[in-house]
């Protein structure tokens, strides 16, 4: 599969041979690693194999390798470098935050505070504690995927632990207003629950401010932002006490065991830098894109529904419409017959015919939930690519749409 | 032997590769496509994701081929730590209704030492098995321990610091006649001395990529068709429900082809680095007056040497080592920052102060005879400047 050089990637451009390029679409599913974050990788995987816990040279340079990233990844969100500890990924760093505050907070603390559109290894882990005992209060969302902050605070009781909202929702992109829900519960004082934010599909990308909204644990991912799959973090504030999820060795400061994924770790550092540096600039550019995609689909099927808010607080990436009558899944596959890659939602769930529950949380029907495609740019998504995107669109609908009415 | 064989550093010996190994230039080559254009998710339909999900089933079946097992019984994970937790934590409370004893060893891992402590906190009951002066465990002992609330017995196979082979073939058998199950951590060893999962009766194994020029970030648990877990990351149904998480795709292909090189070259490799382990054994022995070596003299993992050195610090040795460009260990590298002696040297009767002068040097592919013979002939004047700066020293030369 070579032809497919460029796709979605920093060195695009038409394929050999003058075939039709392929639009990678589904930047919420994985990205592509940058070209820093393989190089940074490949150093380390090459060069600096030492483990960061032994004591001769090379594992004194492992272990400066771990601190720069640490570095680079507080800096994104306001942190202290201490405050960072790495993980394998998203899905841990949630089990983390949720396990760890139940385990080092004791009986009394029983109830869980989430809403109905989180991912699913929020989802599947608080279920898990409802049948264990755990008290779990889902916080309904609006038509457009928006927790209430005052909803959030009068779920909150005496006996609540934890309080987990996402940042921005997988797969239609709405943007949760965190930094409300933290003042809100930063006035409750001292007594206060722990607040943990899922901040996977934001996390480099959007203004996160740790201390300002009140925020005692984080979860990020790499292979999210053009960094590496198998690695993560949780920000923990400091002086939150938790308890560790995996037990062991005592590495990370005793809070997360096992040998650090050194190479990992350097590309997600590296993939944090490069964000540092021109996420402004991407939002833009990302804003517009989003604004022409969404345009061209209406334009390719006025029937679609868009979910996820229009344009205001919305991450600026993803873009999630159905198209009524038609199943998502044979539009997925006639856009990939023509070489755009999409998704029918997350990708985590994508191999199940169910509805998304997200989309019917929203209010929404079964047939808008199962007729759903999210489309998902990247830092390296293109004007041109948007535009081979809709006409795709176009030509899939018109080859699917005599299925369309045979059904009706 | 002169005591002025000092030498700048252009030597680089790494004697280390029980805390971690380099990449194999073979594993880096599979992984690189999968930092490129095959960087899909392997749960997505589409070809990105089909692409990936081909590639992590590949690499299942290299691993499983390197302990005899069949791929739909490997699980993916972050490495042996969380292979460890989910063996034992998931195995716990799968079995709760059953029983709450777990029978391990004094001289595990801290990933299963830890977990069990965990563990006891919640309710089980822990038997910490002793070994003998070789660190060996007795299946006899194990026996003993054995009572009809026992659910899990978790022994390791390679021991990481003093190098014993553990004799699991007997204890698997062991806990098939009582129905209880076997988990066994296997990162020492696996890739290093043949390991089968049928023959040796065992449930659950732990297995790591880094520990065999493989990338770090990456480890298995083999887990029995039929064995009950809890999982311990939940979230999407990755790895059949048992451990969520997007998968690390480069990370497991490079696991993948380190295991087949590691099966492919087992044969010749452990019996080049036995050789090497006896003849760096031997000159130690030989050179340095009042020297131990630690672990069992034959059951041993092939490229593990361990010894004590009476009336010097280990740490001292290590960095007047490193001075050297050699880079060695006092113990096992997650606690070598911590001055407390090992906790498994102590188990095996070695007093403090002579499991204080431990140096662990673990061999790898790149080590020679020349690696050897060079170690051989800077160690023992750093061991006699050390013993002559200090007071066990001075101690030891009045006794004599």
């Amino acid at each position: 599969m070579n032809e497919r050089a460029g796709t979605g990637a920093p060195h695009g451009g038409l394929a050999a041979g003058g075939e039709d390029r392929l639009v990678y679409m589904d930047n919420s599913s994985t990205t592509r690693p940058a070209p820093e974050v393989v190089e940074a990788m490949r150093k380390v995987l090459e060069e600096d194999f030492g483990n960061p816990s032994s004591l001769h040279r090379l594992g004194t340079a492992s272990s400066r390798i771990v601190r720069n990233a640490r570095k680079s990844v507080a800096s994104l969100i306001g942190a202290d470098e201490t405050e960072i500890v790495f993980t394998s990924g998203g899905t841990e760093a949630n089990n983390w935050a949720i396990f760890g505050t139940l385990r080092s907070l004791g009986d009394r603390s029983t109830h869980i505070v989430t809403s109905t559109v989180e991912h699913p290894s929020i989802m599947a882990t608080v279920e898990y504690l409802r049948d264990s005992g755990y008290d779990v209060t889902l916080v309904p969302v609006d038509g457009e995927g928006f927790v209430d902050p005052e909803k959030v605070l009068k779920s909150v009781r005496k006996d609540t632990a934890l309080v987990s909202i996402m940042l921005v929702q997988n797969e239609i992109g709405t943007v949760e207003p965190c930094r409300e829900i933290g003042r809100l519960l930063s006035s409750l004082g001292p007594r206060r629950p722990r607040f943990h934010v899922d901040a996977v599909q934001g996390f480099g990308r959007l203004d996160i401010d740790v201390k300002k909204w009140g925020i005692d644990l984080l979860s990020m991912s790499a292979h999210k932002i053009h960094g590496p799959k198998g690695v993560g973090a949780l920000y923990v504030r400091r002086g939150l006490r938790m308890g560790p999820l995996i037990f062991g060795g005592g590495q990370e400061a005793g809070l997360r065991s096992g040998t650090e994924n050194v190479p990992g770790i350097a590309g997600m550092g590296a993939a944090c830098e490069m964000w540092g540096k021109d996420r402004v600039e991407v939002l833009g550019r990302l804003a517009v894109l989003r604004k022409k995609l969404i345009e061209g689909v209406r334009e390719a099927w006025p029937e679609a529904v868009l979910h996820g808010p229009e344009s205001a607080n919305v991450a600026p990436y993803i873009v999630h419409f159905s198209f009524p009558g038609f199943r998502g899944e044979s539009i997925l596959h006639a856009l990939e017959k023509r070489g755009v890659f999409v998704s029918t939602g997350s990708a985590c769930s994508s191999h199940k015919a169910k509805p998304s529950p997200i989309i019917l949380a929203l209010g929404r029907s079964e047939e808008e939930a199962l007729s759903a495609i999210r489309f998902s740019m990247s830092r390296y998504t293109t004007e041109e690519e948007v535009a081979i995107t809709v006409e795709a669109l176009k030509e899939s609908l018109k080859e699917l749409l005599p299925w369309r009415e045979s059904r009706r | 032997m002169s005591t002025e064989t000092r030498k700048t550093p252009e030597r680089h010996i790494y004697l280390d590769h029980s805390a971690t190994t380099p990449v194999r230039p073979e594993v880096l080559a599979a992984m690189l496509p999968y930092f490129g254009d095959k960087f899909g998710n392997a749960s997505s339909v589409h070809r990105w994701g089909r692409e990936a999900r081909m590639a992590v089933e590949e690499a299942r079946e290299k691993v499983a081929s390197l302990i005899k097992a069949d791929p739909r019984e490997i699980i993916f994970t972050s490495g042996g730590t969380e292979s460890d937790n989910l063996a034992l934590r998931g195995v716990a409370w799968a079995y709760r209704s059953r029983g709450n004893h777990i029978i391990t060893s004094a001289i595990e891992h801290h990933a299963v030492l830890h977990t069990c402590e965990s563990l006891e906190k919640e309710g089980f009951r822990v038997t910490y098995l002793p070994c003998d002066r070789y660190g060996m465990i007795d299946p006899e002992e194990v026996k003993r321990a054995i009572t009809k609330d026992t659910i899990l017995i978790s022994i390791m196979h390679g021991q990481n610091e003093v190098g014993t082979i553990e004799p699991i073939g007997e204890i698997g058998k062991l806990a098939k006649e009582h129905g209880i199950i076997f988990h066994s951590d296997a990162v020492q060893s696996a890739g290093k001395v043949p390991i089968d999962v049928n023959a040796m009766n065992v449930d659950l194994l732990t297995v790591s990529s880094h520990k065999i020029y493989g990338p770090k970030g990456v480890g298995a648990l083999y887990v029995r068709k039929g064995t009950r877990l809890v999982p311990q990351a939940t979230g999407g149904a990755h790895e059949r429900g048992m451990r969520a998480g997007t998968e690390n795709v480069p990370g497991i292909v490079g696991f993948g082809e380190a295991c087949r090189l590691a099966e492919k070259e087992l044969p010749e490799e452990s019996k080049r680095l036995s050789a090497l382990r006896d003849r760096l054994i031997r000159g130690i022995l030989d050179k340095i007056p009042d020297s131990i070596l630690n672990g069992h003299p034959t059951e041993r993992l092939p490229h593990n040497v361990n010894v004590s050195i009476k009336y010097v610090e280990g740490e001292s040795m290590l960095l007047n080592l490193d001075l050297l460009g050699v880079g060695a260990s006092s113990g096992s590298a997650c606690t070598s920052g911590s001055l407390e002696p090992s906790h498994v040297l102590l188990a095996m009767g070695v007093p403090h102060e002579v499991a204080h002068g431990s140096l662990r040097m673990t061999l790898g592919k790149s080590n020679t005879e020349a690696d050897i013979d060079y170690v051989l002939e800077v160690l023992p004047p750093i061991v006699e400047r050390l013993r002559e700066m200090s007071v066990f020293g001075r101690g030891q030369k009045s006794k004599s």
